[in-house]
């Protein structure tokens, strides 16, 4: 690892994905407005940001923290309901959506705050059982307040509608890209190393003085931040919001995507929530089907790599580029050839 | 930044000459415990436990098989808080302070059954030991701020300081679990040292280990004190090891001293004799 950086320089290295990242979107965004993808193509591929973002944040908590919430959904839903509000409130000014979603982040993240002290002071199956009863009560929450507050709020069971459809392929996917670079750096660093210590062995981390409650709930939190993101980037997509789309199952969904794609593996929960958001999407011909294909690809997956498609491994572009160079030895020309590859994953990899 | 420029570095660059550490070992102790106990529902697992460790000492905790050795450790390292009793490092009383604090004030250890970072890298795992050795915010790494080059710059040397220690600094990017048993025991010690401890607890550093690899562990363990300048409570079953390099030796038996010495004293201690092999019968 320390020999290998040094064969690109720093700078260059951000550089380089920031580059690849912009190209992505510049070429992506232009293919969406001039029409050459559709407009059903292109709210598939806001939904793949849009499960990539819930998926990378999911993996905080599960692949790189070791614990298993199954509440994921409850923070999407948070933040979901919170920014519809705001861009309600706006009046669907645009230039509003980006604040409202940090907004949605945040409270989102209070939430993680509220519901990750207690829970974690539990481990494994009990904390999955109290996650997923927080998930419920979320729902259940968002349902039923209206009664108890006596006016209109989230507008229970019918649910908010003509949220302004704000969300784009670009607000998207700058904030696919935001996520990654944000978790990645994070988990590159002493912070992340403390959190990657207590999935690993907590009593060990302990001895080595980490505050392994503090590392823990800011793991949660983290996780809740990017969650509530994304629920503010599906409620522009979709314009309604409606409880029942925030059940256990969602959070299960997420879940998949993280534990098919390799727990503790960056690149493998971006491209195992590409293929789990395209791949209904694909089959849509085979109506009936097309479930069937999807759990069996899943039985398939766990039986054959019980350990993700990816297990730990995280892409880096800059890894490759560095192997290619020691491979030529001087020539460093070669760039250009790798960027097709680069072109998706470069956002996973800042 | 602050941190690294309190702490002063004090290993010393390999190769070094072996400094003679002061030998304080009575005047000043970096540890006085007093009265321990703990008790478990009915079962009393350590009572009336007292021992000082001198600042540059080696000592040595030995007994028989559930002794109550790794629970003094536990309790010493606040896993377990103690029933009764005090226990004061470098003259502060940590009453009250849970494992974490602990380490801080200055108590680093190993387990008895390895406890690594199994996934990550050796570099890695000793980086985590040196985790409150730096002092940059969440902000300062996410955005990849100035401090934060400095900082992992000087601790990724200094890993590598530590690693050389035993030799390991070629291994720092393999993974931890893929290493022979020996140096996962060494690199566990590597990573205590990160955390910059007065006082190392080593639990069984020998267990599993061969004649030649027990030799060489005795030698550094003398290393480390000399260049670190710090206490060693070690718990060893194997006694040419203890008997090689402590300088005070504690023999506990279910859970009590049954006595306490220089391994010469011990070694001729009936009582000690007695709690490894048995009483003599009469009439025999």
């Amino acid at each position: 690892m320390k020999k290998n950086s040094t064969i690109i320089p720093m700078p260059f290295r951000y550089l380089i994905n920031i580059v690849l990242f912009a190209t992505f979107l510049f070429v992506m965004n232009s293919l969406i407005t001039s029409g050459a993808i559709s407009k059903y193509y292109a709210g598939v591929i806001s939904f793949i940001g849009i499960n990539i973002i819930l998926a990378v944040s999911l993996n905080v908590a599960t692949g790189y923290l070791g614990q298993l919430p199954l509440g994921h959904a409850g923070f999407m839903a948070v933040g979901a309901y919170t920014s519809a509000l705001i861009m309600k409130a706006a009046a669907g000014a645009g230039i509003a959506f980006p604040f409202a979603l940090i907004a949605a982040g945040l409270v989102a993240a209070l939430f993680g705050l509220l519901i990750g002290m207690p829970a974690l002071r539990l481990k494994g199956d009990y904390l999955a059982i109290l996650t997923l009863g927080f998930g419920e009560i979320i729902r259940v929450i968002l349902l039923n307040i209206d009664n108890v507050l006596g006016f209109k709020f989230t507008n229970g069971a019918a649910g908010l509608q003509k949220i302004p459809k704000t969300t784009t392929f670009l607000i998207t996917f700058i904030f696919v890209g935001i996520t990654c670079f944000v978790i990645h750096t994070m988990m590159k660093s002493r912070h992340g190393r403390a959190i990657l210590s207590i999935r690993e062995n907590e009593i060990a981390a302990e001895s080595c003085g980490i505050n392994t409650t503090y590392y823990k709930t800011l793991g949660f939190v983290v996780s809740a931040f990017f969650a509530g993101i994304a629920g503010g980037l599906y409620a522009g997509n979709i314009g309604i919001l409606n409880p029942s789309a925030f059940g256990f199952m969602k959070s299960i969904e997420i879940l998949v995507m993280v534990v098919l794609g390799g727990m503790g593996s960056m690149f493998g929960s971006v491209f195992s929530a590409t293929v789990l958001t395209a791949l209904p999407e694909m089959l849509r011909s085979f109506a009936s089907y097309r479930m069937v294909a999807y759990s069996l690809v899943l039985v398939i997956v766990m039986i054959f790599k019980p350990s993700g498609l990816m297990g730990t491994y995280d892409f880096s572009l800059n890894g490759l580029l560095d192997k290619l160079i020691l491979k030529i030895k001087g020539n460093s020309d070669s760039g250009g050839g790798k960027a097709l590859s680069g072109k998706k994953e470069g956002n996973a990899n800042e | 930044m602050s941190k690294f420029q309190r702490t002063p570095v004090k290993l010393v660059p390999v190769p070094s000459p072996n400094i003679i550490p002061e030998r304080d070992v009575n005047k000043t102790p970096i540890l006085e415990v007093a009265h321990l106990g703990i008790d478990f529902g009915g079962l009393t697992a350590v009572d009336d436990f007292n021992m000082a460790i001198g600042r540059t000492e080696i000592a040595g905790l030995i007994g028989p098989n559930g002794a109550g050795k790794t629970t003094v450790f536990n309790l010493l390292t606040k896993v377990y808080h103690p029933s009764r009793g005090t226990i004061m490092l470098d003259g502060r009383d940590t009453a009250g302070l849970n494992t974490i604090q602990v380490n801080k004030l200055g108590i680093a250890r190993t387990f008895q059954n390895i406890r690594l970072f199994k996934d990550l890298t050796v570099s890695e795992n000793v980086l985590i030991g040196l985790h409150n050795e730096m002092d940059y915010h969440l902000p300062g790494a996410v955005f990849r701020l100035p401090g934060y080059w400095k900082a992992e710059k000087i601790a990724r040397n200094r890993a590598l300081e530590l690693l050389s220690i035993f030799d390991m600094q070629d291994l720092a990017d393999s993974k931890a679990g893929s290493l022979p048993y020996g140096a996962q025991r060494r690199l566990e010690i590597v990573r205590a040292l990160g955390t910059n401890p007065s006082l190392l607890l080593l639990d069984e550093p020998a267990a599993g280990m061969n004649p030649s690899e027990t030799t060489e562990l005795m030698e550094n363990i003398q290393k480390i004190r000399d260049t670190f300048q710090i206490a060693i409570m070690l718990i060893e079953h194997d006694m040419s090891l203890v008997m090689g390099i402590c300088e005070g030796i504690c023999v506990l038996n279910y859970g009590k001293v049954i006595a306490k010495g220089s391994p010469e004293d011990i070694q001729s201690n009936p009582q000690v004799i007695e709690a490894y092999l048995g009483k003599k019968k009469e009439g025999n």
